[in-house]
């Protein structure tokens, strides 16, 4: 681990956002896209296991990647978007994160 | 054909079934990879995506955060493969970190390979070879450890 628990972490910090709308009630989506690399049996199985989506609900999460090249996998409040983020990373997968509109 | 990978002991633990110059290369590719895993290596971006694409200082707060425990993450799985590779029999937690590994390997030699949708033209005279070779090698080993994770997890899932 990177640090004592009481570590104060930067992110945790609120900070000004620049005129940006940030009201909170809008929840946060987490988006997978479609990369060249990763194998299709792997995605889907990471969606498994990172979600605990069935194996049916998580093929047609890859297919959606595949095809239409983006998919959302999670949606939620910042600190949940993020920590899914964070898991998808480890997994080698191209997520990202936005404020739902 | 070789021998079956992946198959299971009747203790449940996992035999990996690999030969001999499998598991030289396996042995080998994690120290080679090691110093390119870092956030400052071109052929690395991919093992360290941007979570806020238009939030600059978010993104910034995202890696202060995170970076240094997905770079552990990325090494811890190369160290496990690394570690494990002459063992006769591993755990699930084993296979998981080679699925890690391998996964890491295939992000930074298929960026390397610059991999696109495009059906891949190296031929066996060009330079790329062997790498090409390798990746190929590692996408087939990642499905079949993905096959043997896979078949452990409930396919109705545990959420709706």
């Amino acid at each position: 681990m990177t640090g004592p628990e009481t570590e104060v972490r930067p992110a945790e910090v609120d900070r000004p956002e620049g005129g940006e709308d940030v009201r909170p009630d809008r929840p946060w989506m987490v988006i997978v896209w479609n990369d060249p690399i990763n194998l299709m049996s792997y995605v889907t199985y990471v969606f498994q296991k990172l979600f605990g989506y069935s194996r049916d609900k998580a093929t047609q999460l890859m297919l959606d990647v595949h095809h239409k090249g983006r998919a959302v996998v999670s949606s939620g409040p910042r600190e949940r978007a993020e920590l899914d983020v964070f898991r998808l990373h480890e997994h080698g997968l191209w997520a990202t994160m936005e404020q739902a509109s | 054909m070789g021998r079956r990978r992946f198959t299971r002991d009747r203790h449940g633990r996992i035999r990996p079934g690999l030969e001999l110059p499998e598991r030289e290369l396996l042995r080998l590719l994690p120290d080679q990879a090691r110093d390119l895993v870092d956030p400052g290596e071109t052929s690395a971006q991919r093992l360290f995506p941007v979570a806020y694409p238009d939030d600059e200082a978010a993104q910034a707060d995202y890696h202060e955060m995170m970076g240094s425990q997905l770079l552990e993450h990325h090494h811890d799985a190369l160290d496990v493969l690394a570690g494990t590779i002459d063992e006769a029999t591993i755990d699930e937690d084993d296979l998981r970190g080679w699925l890690g590994a391998v996964e890491v390997l295939r992000l930074v030699l298929g960026t390397q390979l610059d991999v696109s949708e495009d059906p891949v033209d190296i031929g066996p005279d060009d330079p790329r070879a062997d790498q090409f070779t390798v990746y190929q090698y590692l996408s087939m080993l990642q499905g079949e450890i993905v096959d043997a994770l896979a078949a452990g997890l409930p396919r109705a899932g545990t959420v709706q």
